[in-house]
């Protein structure tokens, strides 16, 4: 069995919550370049130019990429052969969120209460999933979640003689009422299946994937290119402002679920889908 | 688009009528942050009839909450926030006075409404640029509601803040025209 101090947590924790907020990851990059040369629109073009101009800016001066520095979600995979000592796991965890936020200068947003809406100033509690896998490894993802696109997003229990066309309909209909309002060109996180609470996990975990790699199934990674294609039909184009990149990609988790049901569910995210993993 | 047109604020309803949506701009002069929270008490305030913070007639409110300064900088990241979320309380400010709001995305025809009666504007700014537009954020004071944190009523001085018209006094909607052109 190996053992992991609470105190070894923390220090990852709070590092990568600032590298999550600080660093626009590579695929998103690649993504937005590329979208510059694509893109038909002379708005668009600048607004894309002026996100990666933003990123750039944030890296060298280690500012946030966005002021909105998120809510902290954190994905936590602990092996089973793991002891943590010295601490509660998930006491090592905030404390990590709110030593990221305090060093990084990251703003706090969290509230300790949905109607009473008080900041807690230190941006905790984090939102935490717990996987227990085998082995004895941690491997800890921080994606600190903004809420201009989690606004936007949703869960439909479809039926199942709905099909792949009401999985269709759903996201196409979410997107383009969503608009300009998620800081497109956004990445589209879908989930299938499971549970209500399972499908919005799916499509939570499926904003994890870069936005350069497709589902490994044939048939989800046709579904998820068929939808991006449509989805940059819509107009919406970056910043919302009409143009053609509106997504760069649509990521799709499926599960199981049951023979009197389909879930789906849609987590929209904008263009910074930060994340940052570590493991220990 | 044609080129840009530079505004220094105070904001009067003259400067807002002849803008349109689309126009590109660059924003100087003083404006002011409020978000959710902050709304909600400017609001309160005028229900009791007592007098506002700042005299709201021909301002400009910049829907923002920003990061924390780095020793040494100004302000933090500092792009918009969601417009939308003000709407319960928009109506209510352009009537006493509010000239111009500065966001990001779609708005309630209730604000429409009001924007095309009192003669306002709504800007919007490139959602998650916050780095980049906090370079054009020269000065920042909390001028009310401390308490808030990022949400805060600030008094921000702004140097050539990059914006677009995205809905004139007349309820031109750019959301709508632009993505128009580019529909397949």
């Amino acid at each position: 069995m190996k053992v992991i101090n609470a105190s070894q947590i923390t220090e990852t924790v709070e590092r990568l919550c600032i590298e999550a907020n600080c660093e626009l990851n590579s695929d998103i990059m690649d993504a937005l370049e590329k979208g510059i040369g694509a893109e038909e629109s002379e708005t668009g073009r600048r607004i894309l130019c002026q996100l990666v101009d933003n990123a750039r800016t944030a890296a060298r001066e280690g500012m946030a990429i966005c002021q909105d520095t998120g809510m902290a979600v954190v994905f936590v995979e602990i092996g089973q052969d793991v002891h943590v000592a010295g601490g509660s796991l998930s006491d090592a965890i905030n404390e990590g969120v709110r030593r990221g936020y305090e060093k990084g200068f990251l703003r706090k947003s969290v509230v300790s209460d949905p109607l009473e809406r008080i900041n807690t100033n230190d941006n905790t509690p984090a939102v935490i999933h717990y996987d227990i896998v085998g082995g004895e490894g941690i491997k800890i993802t921080v994606a600190p979640k903004g809420f201009g696109s989690e606004n936007m997003s949703g869960v439909r229990m479809l039926k199942p003689s709905e099909g792949i066309d009401g999985v269709r309909s759903f996201i196409l209909e979410m997107v383009d009422r969503a608009g300009p309002n998620p800081c497109p060109p956004v990445v589209v996180g879908v989930g299938i299946g499971g549970t209500m609470e399972k499908a919005a996990l799916l499509a939570k975990k499926a904003l994890l994937r870069p936005v350069d790699m497709r589902n490994a199934d044939s048939r989800y990674k046709e579904l998820e290119e068929e939808l991006l294609e449509r989805i940059n039909r819509l107009g919406i184009g970056p910043a919302g402002l009409g143009g053609r990149l509106t997504a760069m990609a649509v990521n799709i988790e499926v599960y199981p679920t049951h023979i009197a049901g389909l879930p789906v569910a849609l987590n929209m995210s904008c263009h910074v889908t930060r994340h940052a993993e570590a493991v220990l | 688009m044609g080129s840009v047109i530079k505004i220094n604020t105070p904001f009067t309803k003259e400067m807002a009528r002849q803008l349109k949506a689309g126009d590109s701009v660059e924003i100087s002069g003083v404006i002011y942050t409020a978000r959710d929270a902050a709304h909600k008490k400017l609001t309160a305030l005028l229900e009791e009839g007592k007098e506002l913070p700042f005299d709201i007639r021909d301002q400009i409110i910049y829907y923002v909450g920003p990061c924390p300064a780095r020793p040494g900088m100004i302000i933090g990241s500092a792009g918009p926030t969601t417009s939308g979320r003000m709407d319960a309380y928009a109506p209510r400010l352009i009537g006493s006075g509010l000239t111009g709001m500065i966001g990001k995305g779609l708005r309630s025809p209730e604000v429409v409404e009001a924007m095309k009666e009192h003669g306002a504007v709504c800007f919007g700014a490139t959602g998650g640029a916050g780095a980049l537009l906090s370079k054009c954020i020269v000065s920042q004071e909390v001028t009310a509601f401390p308490e808030l944190g990022t949400e805060a009523l600030r008094k921000l001085v702004v140097e050539n803040f990059p914006a677009v018209v995205v809905i004139d006094c007349n309820g031109n909607d750019l959301y709508i025209t632009g993505r128009a052109k580019f529909k397949i």
